[in-house]
């Protein structure tokens, strides 16, 4: 398959970036994404030009990692999928396709498409935990959990942290993901003695962040390679309602 | 066979040790343990549960990670499961029974002591994992399932669907978090290690790049805790994750840090077939799909391009059950991935390239109902689908073993420290708990344990008698090290060739996994230690790292590893040859049972290899730990 291509090329933060064009030629419809711009960069180290930095680890859509948007869209056209699972076969040949890194504020670009998400790191840190030193844990079969609830904490716990949610929203907003990490937790009894003060803290670091708020346009959902639903954005609210109002009332 | 390293083994009996060394360890006191620095290199399983553990008693914790977080982490991709002996399903399990499975299943190449302790802690893994939220798989009464894995006949696998490593890894990564939070664990992600400092014997700080400014560093502490994972990458093409790589293990090595069973490395029966060349990497389809999927190749030859639905029962070979009638398709790793190679060698492979078996789950959609499956194993049947655009309810996945996981790594005692003092090796950057083979769902429950349960108790061994020793960052041997470093990068971007990186590290793993791989003899072993020195010699020829080292500049970083694994792939070859024996893993095909199975040689092989280094240019020179087996009685192995 022949592609023409379009990336952003940017050599630092501080430098404004632009969109370079480069052919693509006998692609096997086989080849990841990912795999063809290493081909790309194999020619281009040919030409003596400077390789496309662009971030990857697993390769098999879980470390959360690559962090593209294709033709606009985050992670590209195949969802539910992170791009190192998507591959050639889902592009029309001769197709256009322009590369970028995830646009969100909160995601400072490093170089070319490779971008900083210390930010997700932080909204963690600020409460995205059970605080349970080692040594100190109970018998794991004392507290039974149902069925039905440890499966939707499982829902929201496969969370990848790539930060697509927030590229696809119009307001850049990680609501997807902190409601994530705090449904995961709160639907959990051993969550339940730090429920209020986790929503909290991350809701209060979640916006000193710069991310925006939701206002239910479901685009992360809808690019979500875990396949996290929108409905715990709705979880997030009432636990944040939650615990402010109790809060509120000095509880 | 003389061999004289000493583990440090305590007496007593074996059920004892642990405790009674527990009991007998030095301390360091709470208010004292701010006063240490400890490093730790690297954020997975291992490194991210030391990492937390050791802020939380209140040591002063520096963790460093070439991902851009923490959780990123390699251990995120384990699929499977955690294996403890909780013997929740009544059916017979004990702590006995998850060690000797263990110990048989790396074919008695570890040590009894080390595997025994691994049993032990496993229970408290899962409760410690329960309580910080890991969503493990339950039954419909609330409490835990399990399920089972390859070489175990018993059910202790604790699961959280096909994503059972990023869960617990999320599970250490918060607690690593809460620790950043409170100020005990300073976090550096984006950030590699690229060289050991020792000081008067001990080793004592780290010198790294930042990946994103290219600036390099000098960290002190008092100990040094490696926690960096496997080295399968120098195959080039492995399950592992792009950066996986050997550069902080082996840059210790080079430092005098002894290197164990380097050839040691698993092949995964179960992954997606090789389909081109500009394949980056494989992927593992989790061994759990034993439990439900048959394997099969064509009796016939001639049958292997029929379409799979075309081929009667009569005429298919379910080779394992076949073979190994008692574990059927849950025969150990080594086993399947040898028994697979052989069905393609034969010419009954399926698929394009012939290098491929059918894993068949017709029979489980029958019997269960698709449903069931899907619940089970749908994440990974979704894989299987993007990957080669085949469902996998209605035709046979194909599969075909890639290299997975290395059992080999630096060597350390039974408090998990290096002949180097003060360097500390845990999870798969150490050799100690697998042998020659490591069975399913039991590098989780490795890391884990030594992260949370046994570096925390066998530190403070070291610690307390090195209060106040902690060197500054900036003397001498900082200085030199860094200096080293700093030459080794400009070397490498003064090449100024053509030749690119991955044509060079490709060629480097065809040769192993040709020489060195699911099989080895002498001969081939010798040849690839006349070939690797020639392409080492063709990289600093010829290849091309443009950019330059004060950037971000992922040239240069992926150089620094293919430099590294151009040398360690001869310390691998070294090994397998002087290995003349089979066992586990490690095939020479020069020993073997008239059935072809491993032909071990415990007469003159039971023991640890563990690799000095002399300078470069020079054969490394082989030191030996004798394994003493007290309470296992050593036989061939058999799960037929």
């Amino acid at each position: 398959m022949n592609f023409h291509l379009r990336v952003w090329r940017q050599p630092n933060a501080k430098t404004p970036g632009k969109l370079v064009d480069y052919r693509m030629r006998d692609i096997s419809p086989n080849t990841s994404f990912l795999e063809m711009l290493d081909i790309l960069n194999e020619i281009l180290l040919g030409r003596g030009e400077e390789p496309i930095a662009f971030d990857s680890d697993c390769r098999e859509g879980i470390c959360g990692t690559c962090s593209l948007s294709i033709n606009g869209e985050a992670h590209g056209p195949d969802h539910p999928a992170a791009v190192c699972e998507l591959y050639m076969r889902k592009f029309r040949d001769r197709e256009t396709i322009t590369v970028e890194p995830f646009r969100v504020g909160a995601f400072p670009i490093i170089k070319d498409l490779v971008i900083d998400r210390t930010a997700l790191d932080r909204i963690v840190q600020a409460g995205g935990f059970i605080s349970a030193r080692a040594g100190s844990a109970p018998e794991a079969n004392s507290i039974p959990v149902p069925k039905h609830e440890a499966d939707l904490a499982m829902e929201a716990a496969a969370c990848i942290g790539c930060g697509a949610c927030a590229a696809a929203c119009p307001n850049g907003s990680a609501m997807l993901f902190t409601s994530a990490k705090v449904s995961h937790l709160a639907l959990l009894p051993q969550g339940h003695p730090e429920r209020e003060s986790r929503v909290l803290k991350m809701v209060r670091v979640m916006d000193a962040e710069g991310f925006g708020n939701c206002t239910n346009t479901y685009e992360c959902e809808a690019v979500c390679p875990a396949e996290i639903s929108a409905s715990f954005i709705a979880k997030l609210n009432r636990e944040y309602a939650r615990a402010a109002i109790r809060r509120g009332a000095g509880e | 066979m003389i061999g004289t390293l000493d583990a440090k083994i305590p007496h007593g009996p074996l059920d004892q040790k642990w405790r009674s060394h527990r009991d007998h360890s030095r301390l360091v006191s709470p208010n004292n343990r701010r006063k240490f620095e400890i490093i730790v290199v690297g954020s997975g399983l291992a490194g991210g549960s030391a990492a937390a553990t050791l802020g939380e008693l209140g040591y002063r914790v520096k963790c460093f990670c070439f991902q851009d977080s923490p959780r990123r982490a390699h251990s995120i991709a384990a699929q499977g499961g955690i294996n403890a002996a909780k013997n929740y399903q009544n059916d017979g399990d004990s702590v006995y029974r998850l060690f000797y499975d263990t110990i048989k299943g790396g074919d008695f190449r570890s040590r009894e002591a080390n595997v025994y302790r691994l049993a032990e802690v496993s229970n408290l893994i899962i409760d410690q994992c329960v309580e910080q939220g890991v969503p493990f798989a339950r039954e419909y009464g609330g409490l835990l399932a399990n399920r089972s894995f390859g070489g175990a006949q018993v059910s202790r696998t604790f699961y959280a669907r096909g994503q059972t490593g990023q869960q617990l890894l999320l599970g250490c990564y918060q607690a690593l978090c809460r620790q950043v939070a409170a100020g005990s664990v300073k976090m550096f992600p984006h950030t590699e290690m690229l060289d050991l400092v020792i000081v008067d014997g001990h080793a004592k700080g780290i010198i790294t790049r930042s990946l994103r400014s290219g600036k390099m560093h000098k960290h002190a502490g008092d100990a040094v805790v490696l926690a960096t994972g496997g080295y399968g990458n120098v195959f080039y093409l492995s399950t592992n994750a792009r950066g996986c790589n050997v550069t902080a293990t082996y840059r210790a090595y080079k430092k005098g840090a002894l290197f164990a069973n380097p050839s040691f490395t698993q092949i995964h029966p179960t992954c997606i077939p090789v389909s081109g060349e500009h394949q980056s990497k494989l992927t593992l389809m989790s061994e759990s799909l034993r439990n439900d999927g048959r394997v099969w190749v064509p009796k016939r030859k001639e049958d292997r391009s029929k379409p799979p639905g075309e081929i009667s029962e009569a005429d298919r070979d379910y080779y394992l059950e076949r073979k190994y009638p008692s574990y059927g398709n849950l025969a150990p790793r080594d086993i399947s991935s040898r028994a697979a190679k052989e069905v393609c060698d034969e010419g009954r492979g399926v698929g394009p390239s012939g290098r491929g078996v059918y894993l068949d789950f017709a029979d489980a959609i029958k019997r269960l109902g698709e449903g069931t499956i899907r619940e089970r194993y749908g994440n990974l049947f979704e894989v299987y689908e993007k990957i080669t655009g085949e469902d996998a309810y209605k035709v046979p996945m194909r599969i075909y073993p890639a290299v997975h996981y290395t059992m080999g790594g630096l060597w350390v005692d039974y408090d998990l420290m290096n002949n180097v003092p003060g360097l500390f090796v845990i999870g798969e950057a150490n050799f100690s708990d697998h042998g020659a083979n490591r069975l399913g769902a039991s590098a989780l429950m490795q890391g884990l344990a030594d992260g949370y349960f046994i570096l925390p108790y066998t530190l403070p061994n070291y610690l307390a008698g090195q209060m106040g020793k902690r060197p500054s960052a900036d003397s001498q041997e900082f200085e030199e090290a860094e200096n080293e470093v700093r030459a080794r990068i400009k070397k490498m971007l003064d090449v100024g060739g053509e030749c690119s990186l991955d044509s060079i590290h490709r060629e480097l793993g065809l040769l192993l996994w040709d020489k060195c791989g699911m099989s080895r003899h002498a001969k081939g072993l010798r040849e690839a230690l006349v070939k690797i020195p020639e392409l080492r010699e063709k990289f600093w020829r010829e290849v091309c790292v443009p950019g330059n080292g004060e950037d971000f500049n992922q040239s240069l970083e992926r150089a620094g590893r293919v430099a590294d694994f151009l040398e360690f792939a001869e310390l691998m070859c070294a090994d397998a040859l002087a290995r003349d024996e089979s066992c586990g893993a490690h095939f020479r095909e020069e020993h073997q049972t008239p059935e072809g199975e491993a032909l071990r040689d415990d007469e003159n092989h039971a023991a640890v290899f563990a690799w000095e280094f002399q300078g470069d240019g020079q054969p490394p020179k082989l030191d030996r730990e004798l394994l003493h087996f007290e309470t296992v009685h050593l036989t061939q192995r058999s799960y037929k």
